[in-house]
């Protein structure tokens, strides 16, 4: 069943048993973000160490996506410094980005599975079918948007 | 008489696609979909009669304007409203109570005036009063509604008083499906000296609407969810109101005379519609409504109570379903919750068994806020649905039980 290919065995992990889940101490940043979609929420916290993003944890509520997303964005990104981070985050976005046939306007069935794993993911390879539900791509990228956010935001003040 | 739901099946193209055979659409309080006769009246209006209306002389453009201005008249006694000037064509129920609302509330109240409306509001009947209060020094009011998703009529007459100016409440709520008590609603109002407006939206398609025999002061509603096209609505108003009120856009056609500083106004319906106006929409919205005449509202107003009460019957039997809004006064619009399951990853699995329905907020987070969920799941029937769409949606709350199992 296609379905599977969106329900992956890590998300439910990720999903029944959060990581990261809580908010940090002394967080620099806090960000928190709605889906005005389907009122998914995410609250991320995050402490960085110069360069280095060294501790964050996100809370929210929402869609198995949302949710699982958020806790692998908090697993993978932790601990990266900030221009690894923003690596990932790009990568993550191309991997969800549908590629666009003006000659279709099914979703993409036969495009993702176009994509090949990228490596550098890791379990984050398992949103990627994400990408054939295009209402559904929005609750993944919550909790990425909330971490560019908070980028940004530490751009702006140092 | 029933609805032969077969034969109308058959009047809708959409449901002729090869990829939709199979497929339940219960999401028409979004949409609706739209029979061969509107879509041929459409096209025939732009093949044959196609010319900018109220502008030429020329014999086509006199046709289209004719055309246009029949459409009007078909709304009117549709809507068994006094005149057809008291039918203003707007692009959807949202222009139509900002117009409502900015042409005239926005016009004539004051500080310490009043406007009341309820919890249960789409955003569209809620956002434009809020504005307007800003703007005016108005203050907005709410009716709450009780854990069956009434609306809380002691609390209603309470809050109706002497500074009450306008009560806007919709007939059916969109993200409940609770009908309320519009005739005694509408009488307490005018009682205490206040104006109505009905949000119809999601009324007008499903029950005939008399807004003389209703005593409503502004009704407004969109084609698009009553079989016509997407892109054109009515504000229906009391002559007098629609007369002293302020129009909303200004430039082509809503003029009197103008001069370099000043400009006076054309005669209602006119005045209230500025710039070329979507003939074919209205067009398609009048073979809408001949459409619905000819099946009869009272026989589509029957089949939809129907659908609606089954849908509730057979998802209240489901062991850990939440079903929203009261048992009766319930239209055809029946909003759920899966214990544990949230309605996006609901809906998505029920699209896989090509059902179709809603989830999410419904334009009414104040709703979702008073039931504490961020989102319910939302299944809407129309006059081309049946039993067996009911029953499909039923199993398919029942098969995605057993998939999430797993992840509870
Ligand atoms: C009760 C109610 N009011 C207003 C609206 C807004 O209608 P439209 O989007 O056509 O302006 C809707 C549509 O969902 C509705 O259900
Ligand atoms: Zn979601």
């Amino acid at each position: 069943m296609a379905l599977d290919e969106l329900y992956q065995e890590i998300l439910l992990d990720h999903y029944k048993h959060p990581r990261n889940k809580g908010r940090v101490e002394n967080a620099d940043l806090s960000v928190e973000l709605k889906n005005p979609f389907c009122g998914d929420e995410i609250l991320l916290t995050v402490r960085f160490e110069q360069d280095k993003i060294s501790d964050m944890a996100f809370e929210g509520q929402g869609c198995v996506i949302s949710q699982a997303s958020a806790s692998l964005m908090t697993e993978k990104i932790k601990g990266l410094g900030i221009d690894d981070a923003k690596q990932v985050i790009e990568r993550f976005q191309r991997m969800l980005k549908r590629e666009e046939d003006e000659h279709s306007d099914a979703v993409c069935s036969a495009a993702c599975r176009h994509h090949a794993s990228d490596e550098e993911l890791d379990e984050l390879n398992a949103l990627q079918g994400v990408c054939e539900y295009p209402s559904r791509v929005k609750c993944a990228m919550l909790a990425w948007r909330s971490l560019m956010q908070a980028l940004e935001q530490r751009k702006q003040t140092p | 008489m029933a609805l032969e739901v077969d034969k109308i099946r058959r009047d809708f193209p959409l449901f002729q696609q090869a990829d939709k055979e199979g497929w339940v659409y219960l999401d028409s309080a979004a949409t609706s979909q739209k029979p061969r006769s509107v879509l041929a009246a459409m096209n025939q209006f732009y093949e044959q009669e196609n010319a900018n209306a109220h502008r030429s002389s020329y014999a086509l453009a006199e046709r289209a304007t004719l055309r246009y201005e029949a459409a009007r008249e078909r709304v009117r006694r549709f809507i068994n409203a006094a005149a057809t000037e008291e039918i203003i064509f707007t692009r959807n129920t949202t222009e139509s109570i900002n117009l409502a609302a900015f042409g005239w509330a926005g016009k004539f109240l004051r500080p310490g005036d009043e406007i009341l409306i309820s919890e249960m509001e789409h955003h569209s009947n809620l956002v434009p009063w809020q504005r307007v209060c800003q703007s005016t020094g108005a203050q907005l009011k709410f009716v709450e509604f009780d854990e069956q998703g009434r609306l809380v009529m002691k609390q209603f007459h309470q809050l109706l008083g002497p500074r009450t100016r306008l009560v806007a409440v919709a007939h059916m709520s969109n993200s409940l499906g609770t009908i309320h008590p519009m005739e005694a609603m509408i009488a307490a109002a005018h009682r205490a000296g206040s104006l109505v407006l009905i949000d119809a939206a999601q009324s007008a398609p499903h029950a005939r609407l008399d807004v003389q025999a209703l005593d409503a002061d502004f009704i407004a509603f969109s084609a698009h969810k009553m079989l016509g096209p997407l892109g054109i609505g009515v504000l229906y108003g009391r002559r007098s109101l629609l007369e002293e009120m302020d129009p909303l856009l200004f430039g082509g056609n809503m003029i009197g005379r103008v001069e370099h500083l000043k400009t006076t106004w054309n005669d209602l319906p006119w005045k209230l519609e500025a710039g070329t106006q979507n003939l074919a929409g209205a067009v398609g919205l009048a073979a809408a409504l001949d459409y619905l005449d000819e099946l009869g509202m009272e026989a589509i107003e029957a089949h939809d109570r129907m659908l609606g009460q089954m849908a509730i019957q057979q998802l209240c039997a489901i062991p850990g379903i939440r079903v929203y809004g009261p048992p009766d006064a319930h239209g055809p619009v029946v909003s759920f919750n899966l214990e544990n399951i949230h309605p996006h990853d609901l809906a998505t699995f029920l699209d896989q068994e090509r059902v179709a329905v809603r989830s999410g907020h419904h334009c009414c987070q104040l709703v979702m806020k008073r039931l504490r969920v961020a989102a319910t799941a939302r299944a809407s029937f129309y006059l081309y649905n049946d039993e067996e769409d009911v029953r499909r949606l039923a199993a398919a709350l029942y098969q995605a039980k057993d998939y999430f199992k797993k992840w509870l």
